[in-house]
Order: structure tokens, then C-alpha cells, then sequence
């Protein structure tokens, strides 16, 4: 701890994206260098330019500790919270040792660091019916619910809306309509809400929307560039899961036939088998699905992407058509797993939010947690939901 | 021009809960914030807020707590409205969908905190302001019909008509920076705190004093400003606060020699004394050289005592601030704290309807003093403050305009006057001082001499640099020639707001010659009833320099006795 607070300050060369919409110029780039400890924030070095050399730029901020939301930037690119992302990290990242700071994507900006965050994130918010539509009647007192529930949707309460998921949400960027990271977790918030009364309404809506939650890609941007483990994918997924697997909602977007079709063909197959999987997204999840009208119609319609695969080398035909072929031990392997998570009573949602929690129970974990950067077993924001042990 | 029943400056919590029970009661509401409404800073607030809520638990014990931690200052009327109408705003708050933390049957769950005489405490994990502020602002978006948002108006003087009553605001659009007048029955001040007019502080960049200033300059009295909160557990280097909560849990705190030196002055009560006693206690071991850390600045807050899995589970925000902060796990090492400015108890006076002597005007929050806090706040009151006294302010207001037409005011001369007032500082030559040098200097200084403990002679100096900064600030320059997001202008506009609130700070601290909650004099280290159980008010005198009146503290069923923790 005292090595953190004895560091001395340092020069760092900082590299703004600065843009005025009075000017008529296009954006430019401005270096300043300022002196902090490496241990301070981007923000601070911000601030310390701002308040140095230029008091023009642009930037949102407040609280100086991750909690307001207002300071989302892109830090050499990366979406981030200026506040949350110290100095010496940044410096590391940089390109030339120059520390790049941007505005955010996705959204217009305004002016130098400030995006127009009512037009893209705040809209999309507004989207998901966000707030309570509460069970009646409304009881005296509290409404009685477990602790594990409140604990769970504590986690997308913890979303601080800064918009570092919306920022570089790679289907938003293709399809500016989706509902995007930010949007969805909050709309978990209502749903995995147990005093909330809609529930599959919410769900059928979502899911209904072409731009909802089988939208999303499953890129992984947004849990990355989470500052606070909202893990904003994680909570589509659990969306997803709750709309098919608890209300059986099929949409239009055939979000519940293609899960059940790539989780039947992994099963059977081991592997993905390309050729089956539009017709029995379509058609239904069986060999015969290919003969059904609705599948050959999606089948033709896919006939452009399918050819550019092969063009391009990135479809084999002869996997695709006949499907791949691993050992059969590995295979015993695979439908091992789909056995033993289907055996289960309940299905298992890893709560990141209070994970770590085992470790007490542990000594073990607790002795390789208390290693070389102990503290970081707390809550790791990259676990993929669902790879609990 | 935009009119309104009930216009309402600042959206956290306080401003927001007035929205709701406006619009809840018929009025036509507008809703302005220089901010996004959830970048208030309510939404720092981490520990929880207090309620009566356990069946064994009875509001008077809450309210009896509330008046010793008050040190006998606070007005024992307003604390008792406060207090009993705690449990049922709680579970309001409950009905709209906030995530209170639940036990093993499912109610709520509360937590211990400083100065409470038992568990009384609801929270969400340790971000229990950002669950209250985001679900107060899913309510406004469902009310949107009702309620105008103002989103990023940044307000720079209050309207009055020729009878003196408040009936709107001028406000600059600061994405575009036009000018515009807003009409209104009724205004409420609702903009938080003055804590930038300290460094550092645990307030964020936008808590500059704006209400106070702007209702002090139109006249309005404000009461107990001398008395300013400083939290026992903020980190030595930044200020960043570490809740409450922690102690909450259990967590310790250490001097230089492993000692729990809260047993010398709290031996009860402990780490969970009030907070001006602990912080002094701190500030104590830090002067008598055992301290810890580089120059025995600091102070160990060992949270390591407290389980684990609790620690992740219900101080989860405080793991990671340590972590990204201060590169500390605190659920394996002790962490360094000191004291540091948090909250004034002070502010704009009113009654309990939040009413100011001005007619038409509201103030609710940090910005107003009811006074329900009196010489210190307890811990977790300060969210109940804004949701019970913004909600009063927001149903007498939406009340008060249904009595009563539109008034017509002509406010283009004020509107040109602050359009030109703002032109002024873009257009100052680059001479004398950046504005952010003398905010800076303005923060020591009142950290310096109006901290923890306070002196005649400190607070003659700090008087004497107020008076000079004040000078400076007229003249100050900045770099932004520009309308669109022009943060630079607004920045020299609440330099001014937070020169007003130290000026007005250190008149009533060197006023009131006694110690008394927050307020410890060196000089006069006794507390003295005789003399000085009574409000100091501050209201802007006909020289532009502030003068001081008292009223009485009302006292109802608990007199004044030693505070004993």
C-alpha cells in the first residue's frame, strides 16, 4: 500500500480528440502534457489540462469515483470511465506512450469529449418500459421477496447509464436500431424483478422486436467495457433464457427454434453442422425440417451468403453438407456436459455480482487469491456467464 | 416562455421526489438540472437511509438519536416529521421498485450506523443512493407527461415580481447556450450542498452552492451555515469517501499503534459514534503524531474484521474504490482514511413544507436547512431528508398553485441582464487569475481554517482571503469564447455561488463562540447553552456584506443534556 501513495509524479503526454461545432472545422487532435502520479486517473489528467492550459475542453464529469456515470470515453480506443482508468494503465496501452482520449462511438458528439447521449442512449432506455409495473394489490409494508432476488437484480441497478457499452456495441454499430447493452440490462432489472407483474409481456415484447434481444451478437465488448461488472451480455443471455425456457415465447425472429437448433446439432454432432442449421432454425428441429416450406424459403434467401462463403474459402462444402466428424470419446464428452446441465433441477445462473463469494469456504481459492494480485477474485467482469465450476 | 405551477431547480433525490408528488397532486411541473437528473450527486450516497421500520423499533428513538447527534441544534419539531414519516416514504420508495436489501424472511434488512441506537438502517449494498436516485428518475420517465425535464439547464438567477415573491428563473440551455425565462408559481431549490467550496472533498465537480447563493442574493436567510460535516472515513489522497457502512459492519479503526483510540472518547458507542466526535478523535491521533502512512496523515479503517462474503456481498461499491482508488484489497489489508469535508448542515432556512420566508419559494435537500441536522447529521438521515422534505415542498407547492393564477412578470430586462452578465466573463482580458486557481485557493483556504477545528484567528485569515478571492473572482478569466457546452463560463458563474457560500460559512462560524457538533473552537471548547442554543442566520445585508440574526431552536420533548457516546 505505501509503494501506491510514495509514487512520485510523472509527465504524460496526453492526445485529445477535440471538435467545436461553432467553428466549422473538422475535429482535430491536441497534446498537452501534464504531471501526476501514475496512480491518478485519466480524468484527473484531463481536468489538469482543462483547468492548466485550456479551459475549452469538453468533457462531462463529476464525482471522481466511478458512481455518477458522466465521464464515458474512449481511452486508445477502448470505451472507459475517465475516472476509473488510472494513468499508468492508460500510458501502457497507448500507442508511443501517448495517452489517446476520444469521445464515445455510437452516439453523435457535441462537442470534444461530449456525446449527444439523449439521441442514442437515453431513447433506447426509454424503450424498455423502465420502471415498475408493480404486482397488486401494493401490500402495507414491503413487498416480500427473497434476498438472492434483490442481491441479482442489484446487479443492473448498479448500472451507472455512462454508455461504455452503448459506445462499442459492435451490432449497434451495424444496426443503430438495436436496443443495445445499456437497455437491456436495465430491462433485466424489471424482469428478473419478482415484484414486477409483466414479466413474459416484457419478454414478448423484446423478443418480438427484430431489434431486441436476439439481436445482440455475442461479442463480449460490452462486458469489457463495463466499469462496474453490470456484465450487460450476460443479462441478454438471461433474457433469452427466461423467455424460452421459462415462458416458451417463439418470436418472429426465431430466436427459440435457432437456440434449440444449434444446442440439438452441438449434441448431436459435437460440432456445429452448417448445412442443418437454417433449415431446422426454421423448419423445426429435426432432419425432415429442411422440407418444410418456411425453411426452403429462408434457404433460398440465404443462397447470396452461403456462395460468398464458399467463394471465400470460409465454408468447407463437404463438412457443411455432411457435418463434422469428431472422435467419439469427444463426442461422449460433449453430451456428457448437455447431460449433467440437463440433470439439474434449476437452471444455474452465475450471479457475478456476489461471485467470490465461495472463497471463505475455500482456503485454497483464498491462498491463490491472496497471490501476486490478490484482490482481483472479487468479481472478474471477463468470466463468461455460465462457465461457473 | 415556458410557465409552470411548480418549477423545481436540481433533480436529485430532493428535486426529484418534489417532481413526483407535484405532479402526483395535479400541479404542472418542470423539472431543471444543470446535469443529467441520475449525475445529481444523491447518487454518491452509498450507506442507506434511516427509517423506523423494525417492529421493534419506534420512530421517537429515531427521532431522540437524530436531535443528540444534532447536538441539540436541530429543531425538534421538523425532526419529528422527518422521523415519523420515515417508515412510510421508505416503503414508497419499496412500491416503486427500489432493491432493498432483504433477510432470510424477505423484508428488509438493516444495517447498524453511527450515532443510531439501534439497527434502523435500509440500504442497496452500498449504493443505496444511485438504487433510490435511478429509480426516482425510471418515475419521472413514466410521469412524462406531467413532468418537463430541463436536462443540462444550467439556472443563473431566480425571478421575483414587484411584491417580492419568487415566480420563476432564468436559465442558459448549456448545450446551445440560449438564454431563457421560466415562469412559475412556485420554485423550488432543490441543487444540493456546497462542498466544492472545500478541497477536498468528498462532493463531485457540480456541487457548488448555486442555490444558496442564488436564494442568499435574492434575499432569503440561510441558518446553520457554520456548521459543516466532515466524514470520518475518506481516502488520505483523493478525499473519495468509504462509507459509513463500513463501521456499519463492523469494521475498526486503528491509530499508529494497532489502538482503537475510539475508546478514549466514545467508549459506547465506539467507531459508530457520530461522525464530528469520530472525526475528531481522528484528527486528534493525527496530531499527536500517531498517524499512519507518509507525514502520519491517515488513519487505519480495518474492514478485515468483517466476514468476507458479507463484505463482497454488502460493500461491494467500497471493495472496488479501494481497489481502483487506492490500490488496496480491503478485504485483506487495512485501508488509510482521514476526515474530510462531506455535507453542510446549513443551507437556505425553511420551515417543514420547505417553505423559505420569500413567498413562492421552496428549498429542500442539502440546500436548505429545515434544521433537522442541526450541529452534525447522522449518517443515512440525509437521503430521508431529501425524499421527506422534497416530497412536503413538492405536495405544499402544488397546493399553493392550485390557490392561485399565473403570474405575469416581465422578465426580459433580468434576461438580458444575466445574457450580458455572461457575455462579460467571456469577453474578461486574459488578466489576473484562471478561475480554477482560485477555486483551488479558495478550497485550502477553507479547509485550512473551517475544518474539524476552528480558530478566531484561522477564521479571520480565511475571512480576509474570502474577501480577496472574491476580488479576484470578479476578473477571473477563461479560455472558452464559445456558446455550445461552454462548461468554462459556468465555471467562473459558480466560483462566485461558492465564494458566497464560504463567506457566509466562516461570518457564522466566527459568530458562534462555543463548540457545538460540527462546530469545535479551540478558543471556546465548551459547549454553552447559556448563550448559543439558538440558529445563527445569515442573510445578505443591505452592503453586500452578510448579516447575522438568530432564532431559537425549537425544543418539544427532549431538553438539551451531555452528549455522551
Amino acid at each position: 500500500m505505501a509503494e501506491v501513495h510514495d509514487r512520485p509524479p510523472e509527465q504524460f503526454k496526453l492526445r485529445l480528440r477535440r471538435y467545436d461545432p461553432e467553428s466549422g472545422d473538422a475535429p482535430y487532435w491536441d497534446e498537452h502534457t501534464i504531471e501526476l502520479e501514475p496512480h491518478r486517473s485519466v480524468l484527473e489528467a484531463i481536468l489538469q489540462a482543462k483547468d492548466r492550459f485550456d479551459g475549452s475542453i469538453g468533457v462531462r464529469c463529476s464525482c471522481r469515483q466511478a458512481i455518477c456515470g458522466s465521464c464515458g470515453i474512449r481511452v486508445n480506443g477502448e470505451p472507459a470511465l475517465a475516472c476509473h482508468t488510472h494513468l499508468d494503465a492508460a500510458k501502457a496501452s497507448a500507442e508511443n506512450g501517448v495517452i489517446e482520449i476520444e469521445p464515445m462511438g455510437n452516439m453523435p458528439v457535441i462537442k470534444d469529449l461530449i456525446v449527444d447521449m439523449d439521441a442514442v442512449h437515453w431513447k433506447k432506455i426509454q424503450r424498455v418500459t423502465p420502471w415498475l409495473l408493480a404486482k397488486q394489490p401494493v401490500p402495507e409494508r414491503e413487498y416480500l421477496v427473497s434476498k438472492e432476488s434483490m442481491v441479482d437484480v442489484t446487479q443492473t441497478m448498479a448500472c451507472i447509464q455512462c454508455g461504455a457499452c452503448v459506445s462499442d456495441c459492435l451490432a449497434m454499430e451495424v444496426d443503430p436500431g438495436f436496443i443495445g447493452p445499456a437497455a437491456l440490462a436495465k430491462a433485466y432489472r424489471f424482469v428478473g424483478d419478482p415484484r414486477d407483474d409483466q414479466q413474459r409481456e416484457r419478454l414478448l415484447d423484446l423478443s418480438e422486436d427484430p431489434q431486441g434481444i436476439f439481436d445482440c451478437t455475442h461479442c463480449f465488448k460490452c462486458v469489457q467495457a463495463c466499469p462496474k461488472d453490470v456484465n450487460p451480455m450476460g443479462q441478454i443471455m438471461r433474457l433469452r433464457r427466461i423467455a424460452i425456457g421459462d415462458h416458451h415465447i417463439v418470436d418472429q425472429n426465431n430466436g427459440e427454434r435457432h437456440e434449440a437448433a444449434v444446442t440439438g446439432l452441438v449434441r448431436n454432432y459435437g460440432l456445429l453442422h452448417e448445412a442443418e442449421l437454417i433449415p431446422r432454425s426454421y423448419g423445426g428441429n429435426s432432419w425432415f425440417a429442411k422440407f418444410t416450406p418456411a425453411a426452403g424459403k429462408e434457404l433460398l434467401g440465404s443462397f447470396p451468403v452461403i456462395l460468398k462463403g464458399l467463394l471465400r474459402g470460409k465454408l468447407n462444402p463437404k463438412i457443411a453438407v455432411f457435418g463434422h466428424k469428431i472422435p467419439s470419446a469427444d463426442l461422449k464428452a460433449v453430451q456428457a456436459i448437455y447431460d449433467k446441465i440437463e440433470s439439474r433441477p434449476e437452471r444455474y445462473e452465475l450471479n457475478l455480482y456476489i461471485a467470490g463469494e465461495d472463497e471463505d469456504a475455500t482456503p485454497v481459492a483464498v491462498a491463490a487469491g491472496a497471490g501476486a494480485d490478490g484482490g482481483e477474485t472479487a468479481a472478474d467482469p471477463t468470466s463468461p456467464e455460465g462457465s461457473a465450476n | 416562455m415556458p410557465a409552470h405551477d411548480v418549477l423545481i431547480i436540481g433533480a436529485g433525490l430532493a428535486g426529484q421526489r418534489a417532481a413526483l408528488a407535484a405532479a402526483e397532486d395535479g400541479a404542472s411541473v418542470a423539472i431543471m438540472s444543470k446535469v443529467h437528473p441520475v449525475r445529481s450527486h444523491s447518487v454518491a450516497a452509498a450507506g442507506g437511509i434511516n427509517a423506523a421500520i423494525s417492529v421493534d423499533d419506534d420512530w421517537h428513538s429515531h427521532a431522540y438519536d437524530t436531535v443528540k447527534g444534532s447536538d441539540f441544534l436541530g429543531d425538534q419539531d421538523a425532526i419529528e416529521v422527518m422521523c415519523s414519516e420515515a417508515p412510510a416514504e421508505v416503503m414508497d420508495l419499496e412500491h416503486m421498485g427500489v432493491t432493498f436489501h432483504r433477510n432470510d424472511k424477505g423484508e428488509m434488512d438493516l444495517r447498524a450506523f453511527g450515532g443510531a441506537s439501534m439497527k434502523r438502517t435500509a440500504y442497496v449494498a452500498d449504493i443505496t443512493g444511485q438504487a433510490l436516485l435511478h429509480v426516482l428518475y425510471e418515475q419521472l420517465l413514466k410521469h412524462h407527461e406531467t413532468v418537463a425535464r430541463y436536462e443540462e439547464w444550467f439556472t443563473t438567477s431566480l425571478l421575483r415580481d414587484d411584491a417580492g415573491n419568487c415566480c420563476g428563473a432564468i436559465a442558459r440551455d448549456v448545450r446551445s447556450g440560449r438564454m431563457e425565462a421560466f415562469t412559475a408559481k412556485n420554485v423550488i431549490l432543490a441543487c444540493g450542498g456546497a462542498g466544492q467550496a472545500y478541497k477536498p472533498t468528498t462532493n463531485g465537480l457540480i456541487v457548488t452552492g448555486d442555490g444558496i447563493a442564488m436564494a442568499y442574493r435574492a434575499g432569503a436567510p440561510l441558518m446553520d451555515m457554520e456548521m459543516v460535516q466532515y466524514h470520518p472515513t475518506c481516502l488520505v489522497e483523493t478525499g473519495i469517501l468509504i462509507t459509513e457502512g463500513a463501521r456499519g459492519e463492523g469494521a475498526h479503526l486503528l491509530n499508529a499503534n494497532g489502538e482503537r483510540f475510539m475508546e478514549k472518547s466514545a467508549p459506547n458507542k465506539m467507531e459508530l459514534a457520530s461522525r464530528d466526535v469520530v472525526s475528531r478523535a481522528e484528527q486528534i491521533e493525527i496530531n499527536e503524531g500517531r498517524g499512519v502512512g507518509p507525514n502520519g496523515a491517515g488513519i487505519y479503517l480495518d474492514i478485515t474484521v468483517v466476514p468476507r462474503k458479507r463484505t463482497l456481498e454488502a460493500l461491494r461499491e467500497i471493495v472496488n474504490l479501494g481497489k481502483d482508488f487506492a490500490g488496496v484489497d480491503i478485504t485483506r489489508e487495512p485501508i488509510m482514511i482521514r476526515p474530510g469535508q462531506h455535507y453542510i448542515m446549513g443551507g437556505v432556512k425553511t420551515d417543514v413544507d420547505g417553505r423559505t420566508p420569500i413567498d413562492g419559494l421552496y428549498a429542500a435537500g442539502e440546500v436548505a436547512c429545515v434544521s433537522v441536522h442541526g450541529g452534525n447529521r447522522l449518517g443515512a438521515n440525509s437521503l430521508l431528508d431529501t425524499l421527506i422534505f422534497g416530497r412536503r415542498s413538492g405536495e405544499h407547492a402544488a397546493k399553493r398553485a392550485a390557490s392561485m393564477g399565473m403570474p405575469s412578470v416581465d422578465a426580459n430586462a433580468q434576461l438580458l441582464e444575466d445574457a450580458a452578465r455572461i457575455d462579460a466573463i467571456i469577453a474578461r482580458p486574459r488578466e489576473g487569475r484562471r478561475v480554477s486557481e482560485i477555486k483551488s485557493e479558495l478550497g485550502e483556504t477553507m479547509n485550512r481554517h473551517a475544518a474539524v477545528f476552528r480558530d478566531e484567528a484561522g477564521l479571520q485569515a480565511a475571512l480576509e482571503t474570502i474577501g480577496r478571492l472574491r476580488e479576484e473572482s470578479e476578473n477571473a478569466w477563461i479560455d472558452d469564447r464559445g456558446t455550445v457546452f461552454n462548461q468554462d463560463v459556468l465555471g467562473a458563474i459558480e466560483l462566485g455561488y461558492m465564494v458566497d457560500c464560504a463567506e457566509t460559512t466562516v461570518v457564522a462560524a466566527l459568530e458562534r463562540k462555543e463548540s457545538r457538533g460540527a462546530q469545535f473552537r479551540t478558543d471556546y471548547p465548551e459547549r454553552n447553552d447559556g448563550e448559543w442554543l439558538k440558529h445563527i442566520d445569515v442573510s445578505l445585508g443591505e452592503d453586500g456584506s452578510p448579516a447575522i440574526t438568530y432564532s431559537p431552536v425549537t425544543i418539544t420533548q427532549w431538553e438539551p443534556e451531555e452528549r455522551k457516546y
